[in-house]
């Protein structure tokens, strides 16, 4: 795989282990991927890309919540800096994980592996690699994406290709799998923490005004996304900062 | 369409893989400012409650459904059901209910 690594490489009984130990974990994340994946090219189909796109997307991408909130931006005809911009944010949270994974790796891990490592940042595989105890071998994480991505990235393909001939009552219904998606990452933390329980009310409340007051709901959708996103985190924080006892939780 | 696809999708690939790789290249110790830290630790559950409503009432053929999938999708995450369970649970009760409208 990379011949750069200088402590972990597949010759190594060892690592061959972790990385097939990986593929048997990434399964079921596979499997989830690929149901609400497909979800996401049914969106995809609609705003116009066709499969071949909708692969490479989501085999670059692997998120969720950043795909669709890209794909709103390209049904917007938006300028290709506020995709960027609309990514950014959507995608932040990756830079809490990815600094969390820093600290669990070897040190001296060489930077082959750093930079193959940043792959396989997701919510689920991220949940996994975390609960791994000691350093974490690469091959693990490594194993768990590839099978994950494959996954991921033909249920948006098979989405953009099969979800038009699917009755539109099928299409309706796969339509909310990704809001379902969406509520089961953030109604456990609201469970966890009143804080953030008040957050989504006033999410709600704030999201659904501004896209139905007059003039401000002619924003598009991606950037009402992002502003309420800075604003509302931002208000957060100042006011509620997080200590790190609680933030080093069930993060993932 | 005045903008190319492809160049959409590179982007955003190019930023997600960024936002990935900076922190496991760069940052060898944890961020220590906590407004910047709780910045990030809030903003997941902001983007995805804002993403979330109203949108999911607007995704379905019909409003009631829509609102019916929200309720169950907040009910069944609440009782702990997993991200898989939660997301099918949604897609039943809109197809059930819409059998019906």
């Amino acid at each position: 795989m990379d011949k750069t690594a200088t402590s972990y490489c597949l010759k190594n009984k060892r690592d061959r282990k972790e990385f097939i130990y990986g593929l048997k974990d990434g399964m079921p994340i596979a499997l989830g991927y690929m149901a609400v994946a497909f979800a996401l090219g049914v969106q995809a189909k609609a705003v116009g890309l066709n499969a071949l796109q909708g692969f490479i997307m989501s085999f670059l991408n692997r998120a969720s919540a950043g795909e669709y909130i890209g794909l709103r931006n390209i049904a917007a005809d938006a300028a290709y800096f506020q995709i960027a911009v609309a990514t950014l944010i959507t995608n932040a949270r990756y830079l809490l994980m990815s600094s969390a994974l820093s600290q669990k790796i070897d040190p001296n891990m060489h930077y082959g592996h750093r930079f193959l490592l940043a792959t396989t940042v997701t919510d689920e595989l991220f949940g996994i690699s975390i609960a791994k105890k000691g350093y974490l071998n690469p091959y693990y994480p490594y194993g768990a994406t590839l099978i994950a991505s494959l996954g991921w990235a033909s249920g948006t393909a098979l989405g953009i290709t099969v979800g038009n001939i699917m009755p539109d009552r099928l299409v309706s219904a796969l339509s909310v799998a990704l809001f379902g998606m969406f509520i089961a990452v953030f109604i456990p933390k609201a469970k966890e923490k009143k804080v953030v329980a008040v957050l989504i009310v006033i999410c709600f409340a704030l999201s659904f005004a501004m896209r139905s007051l007059p003039y401000v709901s002619n924003l598009d959708d991606g950037m009402i996304t992002i502003i309420l996103t800075v604003v509302i985190s931002l208000g957060a924080a100042l006011l509620f900062p997080v200590k790190d006892k609680e933030e080093n939780g069930n993060d993932a | 369409m005045t903008h190319n696809i492809y160049i959409y999708i590179l982007i955003m690939g190019a930023v997600s893989y960024f936002i990935r790789v900076l922190p496991l290249t760069l940052i060898k110790k944890p961020i220590k400012n906590k407004y910047i830290r709780s910045f990030l630790y809030y903003v997941p559950y902001v983007t995805l409650s804002v993403m979330t409503f109203p949108a999911i009432i607007n995704a379905t053929q019909s409003v009631y459904s829509g609102i019916a999938a929200l309720i169950v999708g907040v009910v069944t995450a609440y009782l702990g059901l997993n991200l898989l369970g939660v997301s099918v649970s949604c897609c039943i009760v809109v197809f059930l209910i819409e059998l019906f409208i």
